[in-house]
């Protein structure tokens, strides 16, 4: 809504001015041409996977009433009248549901508690301001990055085949995974401490090890235990799908119930898996939460 | 120098112990606090391989056997598919890619669904909130086994699954920034005679645009690490070749496909992080 200004704008002369808007519509012209450019790479990308994909929007479009028919089928008959009976015949198998959760949680744990002491015996080395020698460090570092990189349910594969089924491969696996992701964080942990004490700690004798137990640890442990705990929370969803290669744990009857076509058992273990990783989460919240103090809630 | 000389003698340390008690005599409270933090995770443990069947001896053959693997897996050789295995490489690309893109094109207005200051109805975002809940609390390997079920074998089944999960993630994050957003750029072109269509152009998006183009580059490098992976429940890319190399034993194919992966992975995660700093301007956003 225009309206009357009360006084006048004092603009510059129009020999100052042109040059001004004209570098002005110069560096528009620039960015817009950027944009430009960006959007048309995005096209062609979006062509060339499209091509790559195998998309077929006809095919989708049929599908896509599909989909809604397979959660339509997925949901359980529950009536209002039976409801006891219908919600028992839903989770007809749970206690075998729960002790396969409960074996998903401990191949989570095992895996984090294994892979946190890897990084924990390897983040110092590769901490640049404890180990002078850069041979050491970068070794250790690409050592980590490659351990993170390769996905936990890769190694797992490997491992089913190297040591056979069941949920060991499954804790190997997500140990070398957390090792790798675990020390890559404590690494940059340790290189944020405070140096005061490394300093007082060398001064007065200590050799590396007491410098690391006396000076470094007090300062990272907490940040340590609350990454661990966070790597935790993520372990849990890898475990519920280590069973997807026979590596143990909830993703084995999920597969089986998926492939078969047992409707009800699909969103019953989906339930479970969902509603562990939920309760997993509040209760891993709360104890870093309590670790860390609370005037650091991020 | 000699080290021991600069150590305090044992007078000096008696005068230091009596001047710090806490340091050197910790109360016995918190003794038994950190023994039985310690305790509980050794028995944990424990308990956890007894009840997962570890057996030692499985260990040790395991090890041996996995030897074995890592000495015929070189040098990597991917015989006669390479032709085959590039086309899975390009699949896995346009997976990672065109599950990211549709995803986030999703997740733009989901996210404001979410914000809590664009969508004053505490209902309707708490549904929204719910609703990407579950969309991210299912791993994408679940997805993608749902999505095979449904839309049958082939990558389109992995870029569905992967444009799932990445909506709940994007929705999320996308919900966050636009809630962390500076009103009174809005409010400046509201009171300037500018329309609501002009705020969001002008006031909004300058500021949440590149927030959510440096996430969304964050999900596509993560997304490029899954794609490699929905093959193995059947969706495509370079997981279904590697499964199948590991289960016919062809070790020299494993680590070629293996390499390609990680290879991939690292030229992702360099022309993203690269892109990522033109687009904020030298400074990572967390």
């Amino acid at each position: 809504m225009p309206f009357p200004l009360p006084h006048a704008f004092a603009t510059l002369p129009a020999e100052q001015l042109a040059p001004l808007a004209r570098h002005y519509a110069a560096a528009m012209a620039s960015r817009r041409r950027h944009v430009y450019i960006g959007l048309a790479v995005i096209a062609v990308c979006i062509a060339l996977s499209s091509w790559m994909g195998e998309v077929k929007p006809a095919v989708f479009l049929t599908n896509a009433g599909r989909l809604g028919n397979y959660f339509y089928d997925i949901t359980p008959t529950l009536t209002f009248a039976n409801f006891a009976a219908d919600l028992g015949e839903w989770f007809w198998n749970l206690d075998h549901w729960l002790k396969l959760l409960w074996d998903t949680i401990l191949i989570a744990y095992l895996g984090t508690l294994f892979g946190g002491l890897g990084a924990f015996c390897l983040c110092f080395l590769a901490s640049a301001n404890l180990v002078r020698s850069p041979w050491i460090r970068m070794g250790v570092r690409r050592f980590l990055e490659f351990c993170r990189t390769v996905p936990e349910i890769v190694f797992a594969l490997l491992f089913v085949v190297a040591f056979g089924l069941g949920p060991m491969p499954g804790v190997l696996a997500l140990s070398i995974h957390t090792m790798g992701a675990l020390g890559k964080l404590f690494a940059e942990v340790v290189e944020n401490i405070d140096m005061k004490p490394v300093d007082g700690a060398t001064a007065s004798g200590a050799d590396w090890v007491q410098t690391v137990r006396f000076a470094v640890l007090p300062q990272v442990l907490s940040n340590f235990a609350s990454y661990g705990l966070l790597r935790f929370e993520e372990n849990v969803r890898e475990a519920a799908i280590m069973g997807f290669v026979g590596a143990g744990g909830i993703g084995q009857d999920l597969v089986e119930a998926v492939r078969k076509f047992y409707y009800s058992d699909v969103s019953a273990i989906l339930l479970l898996i969902i509603g562990t990783v939920v309760i997993i989460d509040l209760v891993t919240e709360r104890v870093r939460h309590a670790l860390l103090g609370t005037e650091r809630r991020s | 120098m000699n080290r021991a000389r600069l150590a305090p003698d044992a007078a000096d340390r008696a005068r230091l112990a009596a001047l710090h008690p806490a340091i050197f005599n910790p109360s016995l409270a918190q003794r038994a606090w950190t023994a039985g933090s310690l305790v509980v995770l050794v028995v944990l443990a424990a308990y956890a391989m007894w009840q997962l069947e570890f057996s030692f001896a499985r260990i040790g053959s395991g090890i041996r056997q996995l030897w074995l693997f890592i000495t015929l897996m070189v040098p990597p050789d991917p015989g006669t598919q390479l032709a085959l295995y590039i086309h899975a490489l390009g699949e896995t690309l346009s997976i990672a890619f065109l599950g990211t893109f549709t995803g986030a094109v999703i997740a733009v207005p989901l996210g404001f669904l979410a914000a809590r200051n664009v969508v004053p109805n505490f209902f309707l975002h708490m549904l929204v909130r719910r609703f990407l809940d579950v969309l991210r609390g299912v791993d994408r390997l679940i997805w993608a086994l749902i999505f095979v079920t449904v839309v049958g074998l082939g990558p389109f089944a992995g870029i569905l699954a992967i444009a799932t999960a990445s909506v709940g993630i994007l929705a999320k994050l996308f919900s966050e920034a636009i809630e962390a957003i500076d009103r009174k750029a809005v409010e400046g072109i509201l009171s300037t005679g500018g329309t609501a269509v002009d705020a969001v152009r002008f006031g909004l998006l300058p500021q949440v645009m590149p927030v959510l183009t440096s996430q969304v580059l964050y999900i596509f490098e993560s997304n490029s690490r899954q794609s490699t992976i929905v093959g193995i429940v059947g969706a495509g890319g370079l997981g279904l070749h590697l499964v199948e190399q590991i289960r016919v034993l062809e070790w020299q194919k494993v680590s070629f496909l293996i390499l390609m992966m990680l290879v991939m992975v690292a030229v992702i995660d360099f022309i993203s992080s690269r892109l990522r700093f033109a687009i904020i301007g030298r400074k990572d956003v967390v």
